[in-house]
This record gives structure tokens, sequence and C-alpha cells, in this order.
């Protein structure tokens, strides 16, 4: 059953490239056909062509299409749209139906195991597949570990994987590039699988790599869009500085333990506690806290974390299903995963626990600070994951990894939706997705509207404080504040505080969201706002489910999670024992802690309310008035800038300065281009000698004698 | 005369072969005259193979013939085969061009295998005397071929430059003789070596030596004395051409080292600087001024002064390893320069006219695949490039130079064969990527066939190099 669960998306991936690579061919090979007929009258006839086709090929309905044409797009080409212009891979219709299928098995199977596993009373187990690698005392297996923890993460991966993949049959159903695109989110979903079920960390390493390969592909799915293929670059380059410091983590941990299988590591762990390495000239550094740093700084880059993060908004430039499902519900979460993964080694560092909290925390504050102020709507909720996933990780920083992965699971419920249900709007909109020119639209757009709706209160984490009535990131959000209050450790009041004001600051943005959106006067021009339209059932569908998820998930687990069952639903997975204090400390935290993410909740709507339905004037005047903080906060701390200056640019002329002076002139001048030239002059030397008189034949092979008798009589060996 | 006697000669059946059959072919050429060429060619084709089979299965074992004068060993069954097979092959190479160019004489066979016949007797001779009388031989037959095409300006002119310079180094030749005569006292190999000894050799016998090997470096056209080579490659008729890249530099060659081995074994340190001087002076001036060239076959002029300069590299390691690797990359050589002049030959315009120009190459990957792979293949081997046949002859050469502890020598012989890979993959370069100006003729079916097999063998000589270093190493052992 798990072989089923985790291979599934595998071979739809093979199935659906397969399809991609012969579409692909017959497509060139009927252009090829083409260009040849047409000879020199090709030109004006892809001309025609071009018109024909849709401008976008994610674009509304087909009914809608000749209306399109009218008012055109360019004055938001950055945006959402502009495919490349093929005509239909053929195929694509199966690869949709076969890689959807095989998900949906997936998915039942993984709730399956869920059942067992968590809820149940199966116990961890590990289903070896093939042995992979034997080199000395190195030994690494593909196998499949199944217990608890693994089990939220098929759930939380392949039920968010399949909704996507059936919402995406509805957002792409224009673009010529289906196959590619389904193949991508399935082997997406495989990599994702093997990063979740992995035994060792080569294992996860590999599924690590290969999410964000996926990750790298889909960003850049629409590759003629230039700024689409500069996203995609640059999530890939952040992510290898984060994978840089995976790698060294992993390095020492089989230096530290001679293994990288997790059973013998966690086992091991204790009794290593003190161990210490050299590290960067640090003799005596405590060996558990260099490698758990070090394997922090991978999850920092994936999971976006503050001074990592800046790929994370930009990769909105990928198709909106893939957002929700790679940069809000699962990719992104990797990193919480490792760290409670590998929690029995993180607990034994406290140092590294601190800086986690530290990391967390400033995350929350920081991307919630910026998402105050954005307009495009895809990167509100862009930092507002950011900023959630800041929560989890001060949540494993203060020893409360279960409030870590309920958060996760909880979160990728709703955060699924809102990103699905912007990807609904910007559908409707006709790929607009500046919350300044839209408004007003929720009778259009009903079902839509109300799923945004039960989203923003579950991000926002609407519920009844001290009961257990509210939405799910009622249950998770308000547990991790109440860890960051009841912990020992000394960033733990840091934490606290700006973990709460960004609760507020969430509250803020998500309603400023929907306010902008769909309250208020419309800002869209007369024509959008005819054709504005709900989405088929295909895209709704998964809407209602992750509505019913981010609505119930939090109600019907926190006992399991994070409550009374905690002993009987984790077995032990986690570090802390059976009954981790925290949690007990958590319980009995003083009601204004318990409170305060619903004062702020309450707080952040009031103002979202007043500024953006009762007086919308008032926040164009604030941004008058501070400026400067709004800028900074509009240009996100101007951290992009920032990097630009010390390490791209640096970077750029460093590598033009060896292409230009290194390469071109020391290298090639002295090397390749010197030489040759000087090999040419001294040619044309020598073909000079070759004069065509015999006369001076003959003077040449008299000299040539002359000279070898000089050579022997003056110095020769004799 | 009985039947010993002629059981005594048998070693130097191939020449009176040759010899008494240019005769017969004389009086055949008399009577018919030109007309009769046809015949004559075949005959003469005949008769090679003929002196080629007794070659081949007559035993290796060593014997002095004619008081010492002639010498018949492994070593000279090896590089007399090779004489032939160049001579032979060059020979059938030439009919198509007579044919085209109306050069039917019948002379030209018969000088052909005249000059076979000298060369013979070169590879055969170990004393002075019959150095000089076969080197005459040859060296007469080939100045009056160069110039057979005598309505030529620049074939006459080919011709005339080298009978001077010929005449010139024949001179040096005669006067070395003379002095090593006159400090030895004896005119036999055997006898030479026995008298100089080593430490205590005269000047003036160090004289005769660097006359004697001026005269021979200039028959295998090495710098200093390779002025003539360029002009002669282009001015003579291409067959002609061919037939003296192949045959006599082979023979010459072959006397060069068995002087220096046999009847200098003792002053090896001194002839040593000779050879290591002009082989670093031909190397690079191989490479270099090839570069310059525009014509084919200059350019192939100067790629075998450049060859000549590696296989001297081989002999002046003077030891078995280094004769065997010379005789390795003579054949190599001979089969290379045999298959690109077979490409030159074939490079005759739909309307008749034999262009010779480099860029007269261009795209011939597309025009003759055949042709265009072979000469690309060709000239890669010449460069050095494995697995072709050419790597290991160089490789071979630049190893026993390195076994005698000739590091610098090794060295530049890498570093020129780097620049001379220029010009040889610029022609690759032509043949695959410049875009075709000139269709040429179908090719004819005996140059076909050369440029298939010559092609073959640089090509797969990789996967069956044993037999050949085999005999190689036999051959040259029979010298030590």
């Amino acid at each position: 059953m798990y072989q089923a669960i985790v291979f599934l998306p595998l071979i739809g991936a093979i199935i659906g490239g397969f399809v991609s690579l012969i579409g692909a061919n017959s497509v060139r090979r009927a252009e090829l056909a083409e260009a040849g007929g047409h000879g020199h009258g090709h030109h004006g006839h892809d001309h025609v062509h071009l018109v024909e086709q849709p401008q976008d090929p994610t674009m509304g309905h087909d009914a809608h299409a000749d209306a399109h044409d009218d008012h055109g797009h360019g004055d938001h080409d950055d945006h959402d749209s502009h495919g490349p212009m093929q005509p239909v891979a053929p195929g694509a219709r199966a690869v949709e139906l076969i890689t959807t299928g095989f998900m949906v098995v997936a998915a039942v199977l993984s709730w399956v195991a869920f059942f067992q596993h968590g809820l149940g009373e199966h116990e961890a187990e590990r289903v070896q597949i093939l042995r992979w690698m034997t080199s000395g005392a190195l030994e690494v297996d593909w196998a499949l570990r199944i217990d608890t923890l693994t089990v939220v993460m098929l759930v939380v991966v392949n039920t968010v994987s399949t909704l996507v993949h059936l919402y995406s049959i509805g957002y792409m159903h224009e673009d010529p590039q289906r196959p590619r695109f389904f193949t991508y989110l399935s082997l997406f979903t495989f990599a994702m699988l093997m990063l979740v079920t992995s035994d060792n960390l080569v294992q996860m390493f590999f599924g690590w790599e290969g999410v964000g390969l996926a990750s790298y592909l889909l960003i850049g799915f629409w590759y003629t869009k230039p700024s689409a293929v500069a996203a995609a670059i640059k999530a890939f380059v952040v992510n290898r500085v984060g994978d840089f410091g995976f790698a060294l983590g992993i390095f020492g941990v089989f230096v530290l333990f001679g293994t990288v299988s997790f059973d013998t590591i966690f086992a091991d762990a204790p009794g290593k506690a003190d161990a210490t390495m050299a590290f960067l000239g640090w003799p005596q550094a405590s060996a558990m806290t260099v490698l758990c740093l070090l394997l922090f700084m991978g999850a920092m880059g994936k999971s976006a974390q503050f001074l990592l993060h800046t790929w994370l908004p930009d990769a909105m430039e990928g198709p909106t299903p893939v957002s929700a499902l790679i940069h809000a519900a699962t990719m992104v979460t990797a990193g919480v995963f490792m760290v409670a993964r590998l929690s029995p080694l993180f607990e034994l560092s406290h140092t590294a626990l601190e800086v986690v909290i530290f990391f967390g925390a400033t995350t929350a504050f920081f991307a919630a600070t910026v998402g105050l102020v954005q307009n495009d709507i895809k990167r509100v909720i862009a930092y507002s994951t950011c900023s959630q996933l800041g929560y989890m990780f001060v949540a494993l920083g203060t020893g409360a990894y279960s409030a870590g992965i309920f958060h996760l699971f909880t979160h990728a419920f709703f955060k699924a939706l809102l990103f699905l249900g912007a990807g609904s709007v910007i559908h409707a909109m006709h790929h607009e997705q500046d919350m300044r020119k839209m408004g007003g639209i929720r009778r259009l757009i009903p079902a839509t509207y109300w799923m945004m709706l039960i989203g923003t209160v579950a991000l926002t984490g609407l519920g009844i404080p001290m009961t257990i009535i509210g939405t799910a990131g009622f249950f998770s959000k308000d547990a991790i504040i109440e860890s960051a209050f009841v912990s020992h450790a000394s960033m733990s009041t840091y934490a606290f505080i700006l973990l709460v004001i960004a609760a507020g600051f969430t509250s803020f943005y998500s309603w400023r969201l929907v306010f902008m959106t769909f309250h208020g006067t419309p800002r869209a021009s007369f024509e959008t706002m005819k054709h504005v339209h709900e989405s088929p059932m295909v895209m709704l569908v998964p809407l209602f489910v992750l509505a019913a998820g981010a609505l119930l998930a939090g109600l019907l687990f926190h006992d399991a999670f994070i409550g009374e069952h905690y002993a009987e639903f984790w077995k032990g997975v986690l570090a802390g024992g059976a009954e981790p204090e925290i949690l007990e400390h958590m319980h009995h935290a003083p009601a204004w802690v318990k409170s305060s993410p619903f004062v702020m909740m309450a707080l952040g709507f009031v103002v979202s309310y007043w500024f953006y339905i009762k007086d919308p004037q008032l926040p164009v005047q604030l941004a008058r008035r501070h400026d400067v903080l709004y800028r900074f906060l509009l240009n996100k701390w101007y951290f992009d800038e920032l990097y630009d200056f010390l390490l791209v640019r640096p970077a750029k002329r460093l590598g033009h300065f060896l292409w230009k002076t290194g390469d071109g002139k020391i290298i090639d001048g002295l090397g390749p281009d010197g030489v040759s030239a000087r090999v040419i002059d001294v040619t044309r030397g020598v073909v000079r000698l070759q004069t065509g008189y015999v006369y001076h034949y003959a003077f040449a092979m008299l000299i040539g004698v002359a000279a070898l008798f000089t050579w022997f009589m003056l110095g020769g060996v004799h | 005369m009985n039947g010993q006697f002629f059981a005594d000669l048998a070693p130097a059946l191939p020449e009176m072969l040759l010899a008494g059959g240019a005769l017969l072919m004389v009086l055949v050429g008399a009577i018919g005259g030109d007309r009769s060429s046809g015949l004559i060619n075949v005959l003469a084709a005949i008769l090679l193979l003929a002196a080629g089979a007794a070659l081949v299965t007559a035993s290796p074992e060593t014997k002095v013939l004619f008081n010492g004068a002639f010498t018949w060993d492994a070593y000279a069954r090896f590089l007399k085969v090779l004489v032939i097979g160049g001579a032979l092959i060059a020979l059938i190479m030439s009919f198509d061009y007579l044919r085209h160019e109306k050069l039917q004489r019948f002379e030209y066979a018969i000088l052909v295998v005249l000059s076979t016949t000298g060369m013979l007797i070169m590879i055969s001779a170990s004393d002075l005397i019959a150095l000089y009388l076969g080197f005459e031989l040859q060296s007469l037959a080939l100045y009056v071929i160069a110039a057979i095409h005598r309505d030529n300006l620049r074939s006459t002119e080919a011709g005339l430059k080298y009978f001077v310079l010929g005449a010139l180094s024949s001179g040096m030749l005669l006067y070395g003789c003379s002095l090593i005569y006159g400090y030895a006292g004896t005119i036999s190999f055997a006898g030479i070596a026995q008298s100089v000894q080593a430490g205590n050799a005269p000047t003036g016998l160090i004289f005769g030596l660097v006359f004697l090997f001026a005269g021979l470096a200039f028959k295998v056209s090495a710098v200093p004395f390779h002025m003539w080579t360029p002009d002669v490659y282009e001015g003579a008729p291409t067959p002609v051409t061919a037939f003296f890249a192949a045959a006599p530099k082979v023979a010459a060659m072959s006397v060069f080292v068995r002087v220096a081995i046999d009847a200098f074994p003792n002053i090896l340190d001194q002839w040593r600087q000779i050879i290591v001087f002009i082989s670093i002076a031909s190397m690079m001036l191989g490479a270099f001024a090839a570069i310059g060239q525009s014509n084919i076959k200059r350019l192939l002029a100067y790629s075998s002064i450049g060859n000549v300069g590696y296989i001297l590299v081989g002999l002046s390691a003077g030891t078995s390893n280094g004769v065997q690797s010379v005789l390795i990359y003579l054949t190599v050589y001979v089969i290379m320069t045999l298959g690109c002049f077979a490409v030159v030959l074939c490079m005759r315009t739909k309307d008749g006219r034999l262009v010779e120009n480099v860029d007269d190459l261009a795209g011939l990957a597309r025009t003759q695949p055949l042709m265009g792979f072979v000469m690309a293949m060709m000239m890669f081997s010449l460069a050095g490039i494995p697995p072709l046949a050419g790597f290991f002859a160089k490789f071979y050469v630049f190893l026993a130079a390195i076994e005698a502890q000739l590091y610098w020598l090794a060295v530049i012989g890498v570093v020129t064969s780097v620049v001379g890979a220029f010009y040889y993959l610029r022609i690759v370069k032509i043949i695959y990527f410049d875009e075709a100006t000139i269709e040429f003729q179908r090719m004819p079916f005996e140059l076909k066939a050369i440029i298939a097999l010559t092609g073959a063998f640089v090509l797969f000589y990789f996967i069956f190099p044993a037999p050949m270093v085999a005999v190689a190493g036999a051959a040259a052992n029979s010298l030590f």
C-alpha cells in the first residue's frame, strides 16, 4: 500500500512525460511540415495564426474569447498569463485523467494509512525497497519509514495534490502544454512523498532536491515569460544556499554517527549530546549545535525563512495551482517537517532551538508587515505563507513539535484554499492580480467569495477563546502563541510579542484582501466587470473540500495532535517523551495569553474594516504621511535591493571581470590568441625563407653543414 | 655456375628481377613506342608484385652477399616490402592521371621500376660503394620522372631544381664517404664500426659523418636540406609526388638508420647531436611553415618534412626500440601519405581540371562523403589524434626518445605536433563546415579502393596493432 502511495504519482509523471515528449515531437513535426509546405508565405500565415489564437492560454471560457482580444492585456503583461503560443499538445485529456486518477487513489490510501497509524494502533514500520548504495561504511537504502509524522504528511501532500490536480483541469484548460504541467505536478508529488517517507538523510536529500527541481520547473512553466524564468532561477539559486547547509549537515551527521539512517541516529543521539567537533576554525564546537544549525540552514532555504525568504514571493510567477500546492501547502513546509523529523537531534541543542525560535519569530513578524501593503493578491497570500511558516518554526523551537506540525496540517488546508480561491478570482477577473483593480465582485462570484471568507477566518484563527469552538487556525496558531509564552527559552518573550503582533497584522491583511477584492465599489473596467464569471465546478469542488478542512481540521484533530491523545497519536515519534512538559504548560497558560490572539484578530478586523469599507481614503493618506515606512514595507524591507547590491552585483562584476579580463584578456590573450598570433608570425617568416631560387636552397644546405661543423669544432661532444 | 651459386644469390632476387624486367620493358617500349605504355604499366605492376612476392616468401635469415656489400636481414625485408608496396600503389595511382593528362609515355613505369631497384639496393647496402650506387640509381631515375611532364613549366622546373640540388647533395655524400674511408681505412660498415672507437674519433671522420648525413638528410628532406621539397612536391605531377613521398623517403631513411647503427655504433653521442638538431629543425619548420600553405601538395610537403623530424626522433634514441618506432612510423606514414595523395588525385572537377587548393576541399563531406571522411581521418591521424594509426606512430617514437632520456626532444616533438594539429584540423573544418564550391568527378575505381583501404588501416589499426609491432620489432633487432 505504501509503495502504491509513493510510486503512483511517479508512474503518472512518467506516463505524462512520455505523452508530453511525443506530443511536442508531433507538434514540431507538424510545424516543420507546415513551414516547408508554405515556403516564403509562412511568415504571413504565422501572423494570422497568432491573431486567431486566444491571447492567454489560461484565460476564461471560450465564449468570451472574442471579447478578450478587444480590450487586450497589454497593461498587465507581467501577470499570470501569456504562455507560449502553441497548438494544444495531443493527449492532454488523457494525461489529466491518468495523473489525477492516480492521485485520487494515492490520497485515499494515505487517509487509510492515517487512520491506521495515527488514529489506529499500527506501530511505526519500515518498508525496504532497494539497497541504494554501499561504499565503505556508508550504506544507504531506498526505504519507506511509515510512522505518524509520515502519515500526517502523506495526508497533507496527497490530499492537497489531488485537489490541485483536479482544480488545474479547470484552471489550465486553455493552456496548450497541459501534459507537461500535469507531469510536473505528479513529479513534484512523488518527490515530496520520497521526502516525507524517507528513512535516511540521503533519501530525504533526494526528495528535497526533487521538490526543488519540480518547483523550479513549475515556477518557470511559462518559460517564454522572462519574469517567470527569473523567478525560477532565483528560487533555485536561493535554495542552493540552504541546500549547501543541509548537505554539510548530512556529512556532519555521517562523521559523527557513521550512518545516515534515522533509526540508528536517533538511538545514538543521546550519547553524543556532549560530543564536539572542529568547525570553521572553532575547535571545540558542540557537535549537535553545529549539525542542527547546518540542517536548519537547509530548512530555512526550503521554508523561506528570514534572509532566505526572497524567492517565495517571486515564485508566484508560476501558475496559481502551483502556488497553492508547492509554495503554500507542501514543499515550503518541508523545512518544518525536517526539523520535526530530526527533533531528537534538535532537542539536544538548546542553542539551535533558540536560533530556530529567533528566525521563526522574525520571519512571522517581518512577512506580516510586508503583507500589510502588498497589492498583488497572490503576493499577499505568499507573504502570509512566509509568516505562518515562521509560526511553525517558533513552535518547533520551543519544543512543541506537535504544535508546529499541527499548524502545518491545518495551514495546508486554509492556505491552499486561499490560493485556489485567489486563482478563482484571477480566473474570473481575466488574469487581473492587482487588488486595486478589483472590488465589489462578491455578488458576481458568490461561491468563491464564501470560500475565501472561510479561508480568511481559518487563517486569522476565528474561534471562541478557551472553548473548543473555532476554525482550524484558531487551534493551531493559538497553541503556538501559547507555547512561545510558556517556553523557558531566552528567545521566548521576543517570540511571543512578535507573534501576537503578527497575529493582528495577519488579521488586518487577510481582511484587507477580502474587502479590497470583494467589497466596495468596482474599480475594474466596465468591460472586465461585464465578463466576471464564476469558475466551473471542477475548480469549485476542491475549494469546498478544502473549506471543510479549514473549518473542521482543528476541531477534529487538535486532541490527537496537541491534546489529550498526544501519546497514542504520536507514539513517540517526536522528541520530548510521551507527555511533553511544554504541552502541559500550554494548557495552563494565563487567560490573557489565551485570549490575546483573539483580541489581536478582532483588532485587525476592525482596523481593516475601518480602512477599507468605512473610510477608503484613510490608508492612502496614512501612506502619504508615513511615506518612508510605507515604501520600506512596500519594497519588502528592501531585501531584494540589498541582496542585489551585496551579492548579485558583486557576483556579476566578478563574473564579468573573470570573463572579460581573466578569460578574455589574460587566458585568451596570452594563451590561445597570443600563441596563435605568434605562430602566424613565425609562419610568415618561415614561408618567406622559401624563395624559389636554387642558389638560396643550396646556400641553406651549405650553411647547415657549416653550422654542424662549427658545432663539432667548438662545443660538441667528441 | 652451379645451383649453389644461384641459391647464394637468392636474397638479391628482387633486385635482379626488377633490373632484368626493366631492361625487358625498355625493349618493349623501344619497339612499341608510347602506344605500348599501357602494356608496360601493367608489366611494371606485375614485376613489382612479383618482386614483392619474392620478398615476402624469402626467409628472414641474415645473409651477406657480394663480399659484404649486400646484406639481407629482417630489417631489409621489412623496408623492401614497404618500398615496393609504396611504389606499386603510387604506380597504380598514376594510371588514371596519366590517361587524363595525356602523359602516356612508356618511360614512366620503367623509371619507377629502376628507381625502386636503386632503393632496394640502398636498403641492403652494407658498404659505402653499394650505398652510393643504389643512391645514384634511384636519384637519376627520380630526376627524370620529376620532369616527366616536360611541356609543363613547373614540372620541368621541379625536375631541374631537384637535379641540381640532388647533385650537390650527392657530392656531399661522396665527399663524406671518402673522408670516412680515409680515416677508417675501410668502406664496409662492419669494418668502420670496428675501427672507430668511442672517445677518440678523429675530427676528420666526424666531418665525413656530417657530409654523409647531409647527403642522406637531403633525400629524406630534413631541415636544412629540405628546401627542394615544397617546390618539387608542388611542381611534379601529383602521382610522381605521391611516389616521392612514399618510396624514396623510406629507402633513404633505412640507409640513414643502417649507417648510423651499423657503421657508427660507438660514436652514438656524436651522431645523435646531428640527428637531434635536424630533427628539431624539421619538426618546427614542418609545423610552422605548413600553416601558411594554401596548396595541398605544398602543405603535404611541409607535413612530410615535419614527419621526417618525428622519425628522426626515433632514430636519435639509437636503441632497438627507437629503430622499431622508426619502422612503425614509416609504415603508418607511407599509408597515410598514399591515402592523402589518392584524395588529392580525386580532386578533379567536372570539366576535367585537377585542382589542388586546400579551399577546393570545402564541403567535401557532403559532395563526396567517403572521400571527405577518409581525408578527415587522414588529417586527424597525421595530427596524432587517438585512436588513429598516426597517434600510435607518434607515441612509439616519443616513447623511444623518453626511454633514451631525450626528454626535451620528446617535449618539443609534442609541442610541434600541437602546432601542426592546427593545419590538419583546419582541413577537417574546411571539409566538414565550409560551403561546397566545386563538385568533383566520380572517383576512379583504383583510387577509391586505395582511399578505402588506407582509410580502413588508419581507422582500425588500433584493433590489431600487435602483428606489425612484432614484425617491426624483429626487423629492428636484426640490426643490433
